[in-house]
């Protein structure tokens, strides 16, 4: 019932039979927009209540246990106090680009979502290039938080802004060189032949070191591109009150709250394509009986598995580390990560073409 | 040796990291150290020391007396004016005239708790009290009357 | 487009940047107004008064034995050594002598309030350079010290327990072993905060040569406490000019040579550990009599004046009465240890990033009443 391979199938070749193609491929739009808005809000809503418990028990408290169950409806209660607040627009500011910039960080981790394989043959778009895709548009959500900087006219937030740019521009270099050592090793850039090549072990132990080496250099790369802590430059509440979106207020401010999560989210899903096979089942070689057995899981439990996994280690990250200074966090980019990943896209290479990985 | 050094600190870096990795994943699988404690929840279990200093309150007896002798002590060791002490005569049997307390003010607004009210009084008329939630929507309420209606000295109190 | 005027930059194109009064790392009402080029500090100048209160006016007008309370309003997070240099202040005017059990109730209090202030300045400093975890760690051995504190004292921040004479009221038989589980739970929990800040990677590159402050420059500023410590100045007042029993106990006075965030991070964090043994000391040997010493109900100060300076979580704070012979002393100065700390701030913040600021203050222990009073 949870396998979701064949749903999809099944409703295209439905409408495409009651309906003329146009209309067909119109309604499917409709469908897949309405699919992944309600897919926003259900992350925002997952993701921020899961922050909040995560850190609630690594600081020793409870964290929200008052609205619903267990608080779980804390978010949905802060979630409508957002959407009811005023969404004030400083006099000084540039009033188009400012309520413009939500939205383009907003729809730039919209439409990074469109390849994120979400189990067996449930994908928006398996373009074929799939990663590289990806790589662009997460530059793109940089755009928006430059556009919020400027035009709240507030130094704060231009600070935030400039760090961020700096910041997003270095660390896209490793994540994107981390990302080809897979691609290397699979010799597609399309999400879905990616996975398909992990039907006999996950990368992360068929490529062993270079494959381990990528994996901690992509993590902290996208810990970074996210604008997460420890390299929440952007934001650095101590040091910058809330970076570039100090002046925000109401549902622009949840707006970005919103697309920061998403982007957690969609890092960690192709992370978990990349290095841990997606929706691919833990599989061992040739162990026939033992791979069968680990099908009976449905793939779509397999992803949010992985994907949650690794979003929990980005929020562990979070609440153990203090934060870099901006100096460092460069120097760490083009230091240390640049350098290593370099070094192993050339190991990777020599490996690729020897043939040393499973 | 310029690349061991590089190395060595790479390693020493995420082994730092790990380290603290390490602590803060215990916490979050040890829910038996949370410190969290409900307040309005655990009022039953709430047990305040008794030297707790929470307002300023007038002791009174089962027969409504008090120990008050209306000397001004207290009034005079306030550093912030916060008690305010209204004297009247009393006739005593022998028809002699005799100083007593008629209204002890407590501005409970102005206390800041600092027990030498206490200290100051020589018959232990006034005390502490452990009550901390003093939150009221009128200011005027905050100003308390400390002597309870028709409560009289207690008898052999100079 | 915006003027330059409308911007707030400098003519040399810096900007201008107000941190404060409210802003998340002044710890309180703190104005700096820093001028930036890029994300380099080229000028903080602290602007005070936003939490002027007024103090030695105030106890201008009150006796002796009121002021002292009020002192616990200016360093709330070591009240206990404000209102102990007060009472040592009018105990040396009057000549009285403190009983041996008050004396040794005295410095235990102290060293309890110093090391909740060092846990609460723990926590913030790595709120600061952006931990957050460690606060609520902080908070949890602070709340321990806290509730021994409410059982002896009766309050929690503002005890007002050091009275003329000794102190208020005799400890609370629950105090000896509270104290004990303290210590004992303390001894593994400071274990903890080393493995999950001070061995950190990024915490150590944060603080190590940052806001260097030299020996020389410490001095010139009038700084005390571990910011001079941090710099290699002897300052210790425990030391220097022993008060109560601290003559005859054993303890070190931690000096670091860094100057630099570090080093006066690493002094806090082994006074921590030097005030647990001077408590473990103590602990075991109080001595049996008199908490207060028999004085007059009206106190009058001889006309004089009078100064005694105490070591507080943050330096040395001076109390100085001039006394006209009255029941209300005529004029007291306090000389609070954070207001000359702040003054080096811009000595050591100058040419760092902002992130350095921060991180600067934090290393600092500032509070902003302490300075404002």
């Amino acid at each position: 019932m949870l396998s979701l391979e064949g749903i999809t199938d099944s409703i295209h070749n439905w409408l495409n039979h009651a309906l003329n193609p146009t209309l067909a491929m119109l309604s499917e739009f409709v469908m897949v927009g309405l699919c992944v808005i309600t897919l926003f809000a259900m992350l925002g809503l997952v993701l921020i209540m899961m922050e909040r418990k995560v850190s609630a028990y690594m600081q020793v408290r409870i964290g929200p246990n008052r609205v619903g169950p267990g608080g779980m409806f804390q978010t949905l209660a802060d979630t409508l106090k957002l959407v009811v607040k005023e969404g004030l627009t400083p006099d000084g500011a540039d009033h188009f680009l400012f309520n413009l910039a939500p939205f383009v960080v907003l729809s730039a981790s919209m439409l990074a979502l469109a390849p994120v394989a979400f189990a067996k043959g449930f994908q928006v778009w398996d373009l074929p290039i799939g990663i590289l895709y990806v790589s662009a548009i997460s530059s793109v959500s940089v755009i928006g938080i430059l556009m919020a900087g400027w035009a709240s006219n507030n130094k704060y937030s231009l600070l935030g802004a400039m760090r961020s740019g700096a910041q997003i521009v270095s660390y896209e270099l490793s994540a994107g060189l981390s990302v080809l050592t897979i691609v290397i090793l699979t010799g597609s850039l399309r999400i879905s032949d990616i996975i398909q090549a992990q039907q006999d072990g996950w990368w992360i132990f068929k490529g062993h070191i270079p494959a381990i080496i990528a994996f901690v250099i992509f993590l902290i790369a996208v810990t970074a591109e996210t604008n997460r802590a420890p390299f929440d430059m952007a934001e650095a509440e101590s040091e910058l009150t809330a970076g570039f979106h100090t002046e925000y207020s109401g549902m622009k401010f949840a707006l970005f709250f919103l697309a920061e999560y998403v982007n957690i989210f969609i890092v960690c899903a192709i992370g978990a394509a990349l290095f841990f096979g997606g929706w691919m089942p833990f599989h061992i070689g040739h162990w026939e009986s033992f791979n069968h057995i680990m099908d009976f899981i449905p793939s779509s439990i397999w992803f949010t598995g992985k994907t949650f996994a690794l979003i929990f280690v980005i929020m562990w990250f979070r609440w153990t580390f203090p934060r870099l200074r901006i100096d460092q966090l460069l120097n760490l980019e083009w230091k240390y990560l640049l350098p290593i990943s370099m070094a192993n896209l050339l190991l990777t290479t020599f490996v690729a073409i020897k043939g040393w990985y499973f | 040796m310029f690349l061991k050094k590089y190395i060595s600190d790479i390693f020493n870096a995420v082994g730092s990291l790990l380290k603290g990795m390490r602590l803060t994943g215990f916490y979050f699988t040890h829910h038996k150290e949370i410190i969290t404690q409900q307040y309005p929840d655990n009022r039953e279990q709430l047990n305040l020391p008794e030297r707790f200093r929470g307002e300023v309150v007038m002791l009174h007896d089962e027969n409504n007396e008090h120990a008050c002798t209306g000397c001004t002590a207290c009034e005079l060791a306030c550093p912030n004016a916060t008690i305010k002490i209204i004297t009247k005569f009393d006739v005593t049997p022998e028809g002699k005239k005799k100083k007593a307390l008629d209204t002890f003010v407590y501005h409970l607004e102005l206390c800041t708790m600092c027990n030498l009210c206490v200290e100051a009084c020589p018959t232990d008329a006034i005390k502490m009290a452990q009550t901390f939630e003093h939150s009221v929507y009128d200011r005027s309420q905050l100003t308390k009357k400390l002597n309870r209606p028709g409560s009289k000295i207690r008898e052999g109190v100079e | 487009m915006k003027n330059v005027e409308e911007i707030g930059t400098t003519e040399q194109g810096e900007l201008i940047i107000n941190v404060g009064p409210q802003h998340p790392s002044t710890h309180g009402v703190l104005h700096l107004v820093i001028t930036l080029d890029g994300e380099t500090i080229r000028n903080v100048e602290p602007h005070l008064g936003y939490i002027h209160r007024s103090i030695e006016k105030m106890c201008e007008s009150l006796s002796y034995r009121q002021f002292i309370y009020v002192t616990s309003r200016m360093d709330y997070l070591s009240s206990h050594i404000n209102n102990h240099g007060c009472a040592m202040c009018v105990e040396k005017g009057l000549q009285i002598e403190v009983p041996p059990r008050a004396k040794v109730i005295r410095v235990l209090m102290d060293e309890l309030t110093r090391l909740a202030s060092h846990q609460l300045w723990w926590g913030a400093l790595a709120m600061d350079v952006g931990a957050l975890t460690p606060f609520f760690h902080a908070f949890r051995e602070r709340e321990m010290i806290n509730s021994i504190m409410e059982e002896t004292c009766g309050a929690r921040l503002t005890m007002n327990y050091m009275v003329p004479g000794g102190v208020m009221i005799d400890l609370h038989p629950n105090f000896q072993p509270g104290v004990k589980e303290f210590i004992t739970h303390f001894k593994s929990k400071i274990d903890e905060y080393d493995e999950l800040v001070t061995d950190n990677v990024i915490f150590q590159n944060r603080m190590k040569g940052v806001g260097t402050l030299s020996k020389e420059d410490a001095i010139s500023y009038g700084c005390t406490g571990p910011t001079a410590r941090g710099s290699g100045v002897r300052c210790d007042v425990r030391k220097l000019f022993p008060y109560e029993v601290y003559a005859g106990l054993r303890f070190d006075e931690i000096i670091e040579t860094g100057g630099d965030c570090f080093a006066r991070y690493m002094v806090r964090m082994k006074e921590m550990r030097q005030s647990l043994s001077i408590i473990e000391q103590l602990i075991d040997n109080i001595p049996e009599g008199d908490f207060q010493a028999k004085t007059k109900a009206v106190l009058k100060l001889p006309k004089g004046e009078f100064y005694t300076k105490i070591e507080t979580a943050r330096g040395e704070f001076g109390v100085y009465i001039i006394s006209e012979g009255g029941m209300t002393p005529y004029r007291i100065k306090f000389r609070s240890p954070g207001f000359s700390n702040l003054s080096a701030l811009n000595h050591m913040a100058r040419g760092y990033k902002i992130g350095d600021l921060v991180a600067i203050m934090g290393s600092l222990d500032l509070v902003i009443p302490d300075i404002d009073r």
